[in-house]
């Protein structure tokens, strides 16, 4: 490994997750694989924030589980750390848990109902034996609560007394609780109402700072994800298409994927809205059980070159060494 | 010219067992031919049960509009027999709901889902009426409309459910169609191409359009007008240009100042508006909106305000307005 070690948390190369589809319940068959990520790599530095974007299904949940060994991937390198974290065995993979959390999307799903609040925020405490008395655990978990603005006196309550900006709060507090380095954060806003949205949003800003957290921010709201994130990648159908700094990629996007998502989320303001240019794409996202050939997206791409792009795959590459990469024969 | 659609002083109670829920509250607003208004507000706020109030479709019990009238075309729709209003139904006025993945009957074919009202308004023959349904399924993009007419609707993915519900829609040509969040469980570029089709459909075919969302900026893009409701009421109306570049409700105000925007500068912080939204049942005295309220004085926690005209064409519901 390279010598920016300390400054490079995660780094994945090459990673692919296929998943296999059978047929039949006594002599299964396998006959073909759904690959939700097809070979995607890329790094995130310590402290930083990296956007994943793209549409349902493209492949950026399955890679967010893969980072943190949910699922065992097909192919392909993960380090954290500087260390290789693939095919590591159950009993390190513990000690790895404690520095790399999840947060859910579905602030309604992700919480056992017969758990108290406390009880939910303190179990990776006990699991990974982190305090020492009952008194240092209480005190811990409420000095949790605390910090993620719950007040402590809810910590008897359960879940279905919180409402959902307040049970992802909760998520929030457990994901902390084992002072991660790495928190994958999966659509943490999208199922909440807007006015409560900007409150879950800032609270992850102020604990990045507070306690120097790195996060991988994955979301289909590219407004939300524009404003917490220092780099961006675009995936479309299990491959990253386009990553850049975010301003770089909202400024200059060069994909033509990338373009057209940004021209389709309306800017709240008529006049400005007036005014912008909209590129419509045609057509729907292909299955990822058989997409096309060449570059996945050439068929619903407003300027494809036949028949470059329907026949040879392009390969993710640096502009300028500007440290924006993308995926297209074109530009 | 008189508005096609005039909602006066609409409420909508529901009876529950823990109390009674004011989902609507004396709600006003009106709507002419082939304009487009937007009913924007967060999940449970009342503009679902505004919408389907319109319809006569709150389920009985626990639910029932209490009061006000909705005058279409000069008629008052809550004075119909249930008969008469079947012939409003689907005819004059079509709904597009939220969930086009549960909207859609799983054991009918397409085209027999689309060529019923037209059979049942305007008394076409099932031929007829499938072959109209092939103009519609073109007429909202569905590739090989001809083949689609019989799959079930299993077949066909998320946007293409909400196209045919769009066709549905437009099948009787009606005067308005309501579009109740149509867009919300579908990706971005998904979203932008159904609300570029509904737009050019409904200036084709010259329908009024009520869209209820959450989502500003598709309001931005899309309507004409605006209107914001909060826990049931509406809080504030006026043109989408008025809304956006002078909100006068400190919710609207707040609401604007909570969501990340494309063209913002990234170093602006977003201001969330505190708290949460209220329960119906313990709905705060006065203004219903004075516990997250910045600017809230002693007499928003007495007394409600009512919409007030600030200009020609916005009103807002806010003491603060109020000399």
């Amino acid at each position: 490994m390279s010598n920016n070690n300390d400054k490079i948390l995660v780094e994945v190369k090459d990673l692919k997750m296929h998943f296999p589809i059978s047929v039949g319940w006594m002599f299964k068959k396998t006959i073909g694989h759904v690959k939700a990520v097809d070979g995607i790599s890329f790094k995130i530095a310590r402290g930083e924030t990296l956007g994943l974007v793209g549409e349902s299904g493209c492949g950026k949940t399955t890679t967010g589980r893969v980072i943190l060994q949910l699922e065992r991937p097909t192919s392909g390198h993960i380090f954290f750390e500087g260390k290789e974290i693939t095919g590591i065995e159950e009993k390190g993979l513990r000690t790895l848990r404690r520095k790399m959390q999840m947060i859910f999307q579905d602030p309604f799903g992700s919480l056992n109902p017969r758990m108290t609040a406390g009880e939910i925020i303190g179990e990776p405490l006990l699991i990974h034996r982190l305090t020492q008395s009952k008194g240092e655990y209480e005190e811990k978990v409420k000095e949790l609560m605390t910090t993620v603005g719950l007040s402590p006196a809810m910590m008897e309550r359960y879940p279905h007394e919180f409402s959902g900006g307040q049970r992802q709060r909760i998520g929030v507090a457990r994901a902390l609780s084992v002072r991660p380095n790495l928190i994958v954060c999966d659509e943490p806003v999208s199922a909440l109402d807007v006015s409560i949205q900007a409150q879950i949003i800032n609270l992850l800003e102020e604990l990045q700072e507070k306690f120097n957290l790195t996060y991988l921010f994955i979301a289909h709201d590219l407004a939300v994800v524009r404003h917490i994130s220092n780099r961006i990648a675009v995936m479309y159908l299990g491959e990253i298409v386009e990553i850049a700094t975010r301003g770089d990629l909202y400024k200059k996007p060069l994909h033509p994927y990338t373009k057209s998502l940004l021209s389709a989320v309306p800017v709240p303001d008529p006049v400005v809205e007036a005014q912008r240019e909209h590129v419509l794409l045609e057509g729907e996202v292909p299955s990822p059980f058989n997409p096309p050939p060449g570059c996945k997206f050439h068929p619903r791409c407003p300027n494809a070159d036949f028949p470059r792009c329907q026949e040879e795959k392009p390969i993710l590459h640096e502009i300028e060494g500007r440290n924006h990469w993308v995926a297209c024969h074109g530009g | 010219m008189a508005p096609l659609l005039e909602i006066k002083n609409l409420s909508t109670h529901f009876f529950t067992d823990d109390g009674l829920i004011k989902a609507v509250d004396r709600i006003s607003y009106d709507i002419h031919e082939g304009e487009t208004v937007g009913l924007v507000g967060e999940s449970g706020c009342g503009k679902s049960v505004s919408a389907l109030s319109l319809l006569r479709l709150i389920p009985n019990p626990p639910g029932k509009i209490v009061g006000g009238e909705i005058l279409f075309e000069g008629r008052d729709l809550l004075k119909l027999t249930e008969d008469e209003m079947c012939e409003v139904r689907g005819n004059k006025m079509a709904m597009i709901f939220q969930e086009p993945m549960n909207s859609l009957n799983p054991v009918k074919t397409i085209g027999w889902q689309i060529s019923e009202p037209l059979e049942i308004h305007l008394g076409m023959s099932r031929e007829e009426g499938l072959k109209k349904c092939v103009q519609l399924l073109t007429d909202v993009k569905i590739p090989e409309p001809a083949a689609r007419v019989n799959a079930y609707p299993h077949l066909f993915s998320g946007g293409m459910r909400q196209r045919t519900m769009i066709a549905m829609g437009l099948g009787c040509n009606p005067k308005l169609i309501i579009a109740d969040e149509p867009t919300t469980a579908l990706d971005v570029t998904t979203q932008a191409q159904l609300l570029e089709l509904m737009k050019n459909l409904t200036r084709d075919y010259g329908t009024a359009l009520i869209i209820i969302t959450h989502n500003l900026g598709v309001v931005a893009r899309y309507a004409d007008r605006i209107n914001v409701m909060y826990a049931g009421r509406i809080i504030e109306k006026g043109s989408a240009k008025d809304i956006f570049k002078n909100p006068q409700h400190p919710y609207t105000e707040g609401l604007m100042a909570s969501v990340p925007r494309l063209d913002h500068d990234t170093k602006q912080k977003l201001v969330p508006i505190e708290g949460q939204p209220p329960d119906f049942l313990h709905i705060p005295k006065g203004c219903s909106f004075h516990p997250r309220c910045v600017y809230a004085f002693d007499r928003c926690r007495v007394e409600t305000p009512e919409l007030t005209p600030l200009s020609e064409k916005h009103e807002a519901a806010c003491w603060r307005n109020v000399k």
